[in-house]
């Protein structure tokens, strides 16, 4: 012991580093108590979070090949050869994943408690910086599980990328590393996501923690404490005095909680779920592809799909665009005041709104009712209940000609257009053959059936009469669609 | 060597590290400082600024043309055989695939693009890119409705590439194709980019 301390004492004298961090380590913070200590957990656990990514990276870095012709083999191998590849791959996934969870969540905290307002409008600043960083993480990360998915989803980058006025084609180009995907690509998106992608973020974090010490925590905001720049840092300074306690250990150890629960899930995830499956290979001729981002950028996916065609290309350009600048004009145009949510009703909103309009396209992308449905089966005997082969010809025909992609009867086929459960009982015989002949409202025009192929088809559509369809009317338009699937859930006069 | 040695023994030591009053953007000056002296001060911070700025460009260009290199790089004007004229039946679309331009040797099953090749009569192919223009995730196609499908965003088009639904702004782009000794070739231009 009195060796160790001799050490330490040395260590101390030629280096001065423990002198220098205790003063940080124990400068006081605001006092919280139960009900608002636990929501200041969020910061740090996104820099735990961060760490696990590092070190899950670097381990899996040891046997990843960033070479676009092997990587899909390293990953094989990673996942099912090396000792514990899956349960790394599945920790770097779930860690992604907490990552862009809880910077979301820690996001929304300081907005909601006005942490943001003056002196610490730097600390939101280098904040904002840090969460695109992280999506930018979230979604290279993405691609360098080098299968079909990702594959496709840097040609749906660099098309959304295209749309740029002016330097689209170049930007295209350069997320491409040429003119189409190939060896160049995952060498640059390997350095981008390895390199120079987390030098950015250590950069800001230790920008961002600094400007924590140097600002303070912010104190638990209460009704009626409007922050003036005039009186604030006074005010801060006085109520440490008062009532703050030392970081260390009075405040830590609440994040010392987050941190170790945050392993534990993320172990437990690891175990249980385990790794995102590995697609099939980045094989541009297997043309059987369901590309889908990974679930933090599938709303984005769904707003892709619901966009009016003419309001598309300025908000795939502009809307992030207008995101970003929003998120850094935020502190300085609305710097002091107060802070409470309670005497904020518009931050309040704003957030409820937010969370509900992802959340809703969340749920929207993961049914994704807007896509045909490329594997539905052929409608069943019993189903199409009748000896009269013109009606069995039009059922396989229905099948055959693609019609099930996008409709369903009694829930075989897709959820593209309305259902046809009972379409006999709405639509007339010259209804039902204008609209296939001429199609209308997102339906393709089915004119090169031959004459009889279009009486079978009919006369089996025909025999589709049942009374419990809900579904009523006719083929909805794009965004009804949509909001189909949400219908099932919601009272049912709203659709 | 050794007089610097004594120098630095001679630094006051930990309690040197008083950083507080540091940042208050002055130079330290004493009234010993000669007027020659604070401008060759002066002068010594300017050349230093300077000279870092002339190493960060010396270094910075080469980095910088090594990273955008790819917006300059012409596509080769390369046509690829994708199969015998008689192997692909008057008024259907199959998927034929072609090795592009110039892949790298290490792009492995990347190097290849795939295309929906349509013979419309003796002597016309069209040659469909696979991306829908929408945002290019690979269209496919169904004989029976005679349709191509996006399964991203719900894209549909005709037989001829025209749009049939959903939200593709444009038909399918096409590859420029010829017929050379009996082969069907298509010119290898890769992936299309959609420039509004």
């Amino acid at each position: 012991m009195k060796a160790l301390r001799a050490i330490v004492g040395w260590f101390d004298d030629r280096t001065g580093l423990i002198s220098a961090t205790k003063p940080i380590l124990e400068h006081k913070v605001p006092y919280t108590n139960w009900k608002t200590g636990w929501w200041y957990v969020f910061g740090s656990a996104v820099l735990f979070a961060f760490l696990i990514q590092v070190v899950t990276g670097i381990a899996l870095g040891t046997s990843y090949v960033a070479s676009a012709g092997e990587a899909y083999q390293s990953l094989k191998f990673i996942t099912n050869d090396a000792p514990l590849g899956g349960l790394l791959r599945g920790m770097h996934n779930w860690g992604a994943s907490a990552m862009v969870l809880l910077i979301g969540a820690h996001a929304l905290h300081v907005f909601l408690i006005g942490s943001y307002k003056f002196p610490r409008e730097m600390n939101w600043l280098t904040g904002v910086v840090l969460l695109g960083t992280t999506l930018a993480m979230g979604f290279t990360g993405q691609l360098l599980r080098w299968d079909q998915t990702a594959y496709w989803s840097i040609i749906v980058g660099a098309d959304q990328a295209a749309r740029a006025p002016f330097v689209g084609e170049g930007l295209a180009r350069f997320i491409l590393a040429g003119n189409t995907v190939g060896g160049a690509t995952l060498s640059r998106f390997f350095a981008f996501h390895v390199f120079f992608i987390p030098g950015i973020i250590f950069i800001f974090i230790g920008f961002h923690l600094y400007l924590v010490i140097r600002n303070g925590v912010s104190e638990p905001p209460r009704r009626g404490e409007a922050v003036d720049p005039k009186t604030y840092r006074q005010r801060y300074h006085e109520l440490l005095e008062k009532s703050g306690v030392p970081f260390w250990p009075d405040a830590a150890w609440r994040d010392a909680v987050g941190a170790i629960v945050l392993v534990v899930v993320i172990v437990v995830l690891s175990i249980v779920i385990g790794p995102p499956e590995l697609g099939k290979p980045p094989d541009p001729t297997i043309l059987q592809a369901y590309p889908r981002p990974d679930w933090y950028f599938l709303w984005y996916f769904s707003v892709l799909a619901l966009l009016p065609s003419k309001a598309e290309p300025f908000v795939i350009i502009f809307g992030p665009v207008l995101v970003g600048v929003a998120l850094f004009v935020l502190p300085i145009v609305a710097n002091k005041g107060e802070r409470s949510p309670l005497r904020r009703p518009w931050a309040m909103g704003f957030v409820l709104i937010l969370v509900v309009m992802i959340g809703t396209l969340w749920i929207v992308g993961e049914q994704a009712p807007w896509s045909p449905n490329l594997q539905a089966k052929v409608l069943p005997a019993n189903l199409v209940n009748s000896s009269d082969l013109t009606v069995q010809n039009g059922a396989k025909l229905f099948n055959v000609k693609g019609c099930q992609y996008c409709h369903a009867i009694e829930g075989y086929g897709g959820a593209r257009g309305p259902s046809l459960t009972s379409v006999g009982s709405r639509l007339s015989h010259e209804q039902i053959v204008t609209r296939i002949a001429n199609g209308g409202n997102g339906m393709p025009a089915y004119s090169n059936l031959k004459p009889d192929e279009l009486n079978a088809l009919v006369t089996f559509l025909e025999t589709r009469k049942t009374v419990y369809d809900n579904k009523q009317g006719q083929a909805p338009g794009r965004l009804s669609v949509a909001w189909e699937p949400l219908g099932q859930w919601l009272p049912k006069r709203l659709f | 060597m050794s007089n610097e040695n004594t120098q630095e023994i001679t630094n006051p030591g930990p309690d040197a590290l008083d950083v507080r009053g540091r940042g208050d953007g002055e130079h330290p000056a004493s009234p010993a400082d000669t007027p020659e002296q604070l401008s060759r001060r002066k002068f010594l911070s300017q050349i230093s600024l300077a000279l870092g700025g002339v190493g960060a460009v010396v270094v910075a260009t080469p980095i910088v043309t090594f990273i955008i290199g790819p917006l300059f790089s012409k596509t080769p004007d390369t046509w690829r055989a994708v199969g015998a004229v008689d192997s692909f039946p008057v008024g259907q679309t199959q998927e034929v695939s072609f090795e592009d331009a110039s892949p790298l040797p290490w792009a492995g099953t990347t190097a290849k693009t795939a295309s929906w090749l349509r013979r419309e009569d003796t002597n016309t192919f069209t040659a469909f890119a696979v991306n829908c223009t929408h945002l290019g995730c690979p269209v496919s196609w169904v004989p029976g409705g005679q349709l191509f499908l996006c399964p991203c965003h719900g894209g549909v088009y005709y037989a001829d590439g025209a749009v049939a639904a959903g939200p593709p702004p444009l038909p399918l782009y096409r590859y420029p194709t010829r017929i050379r000794d009996g082969q069907v070739e298509i010119q290898a231009l890769g992936t299309p980019i959609p420039t509004e």
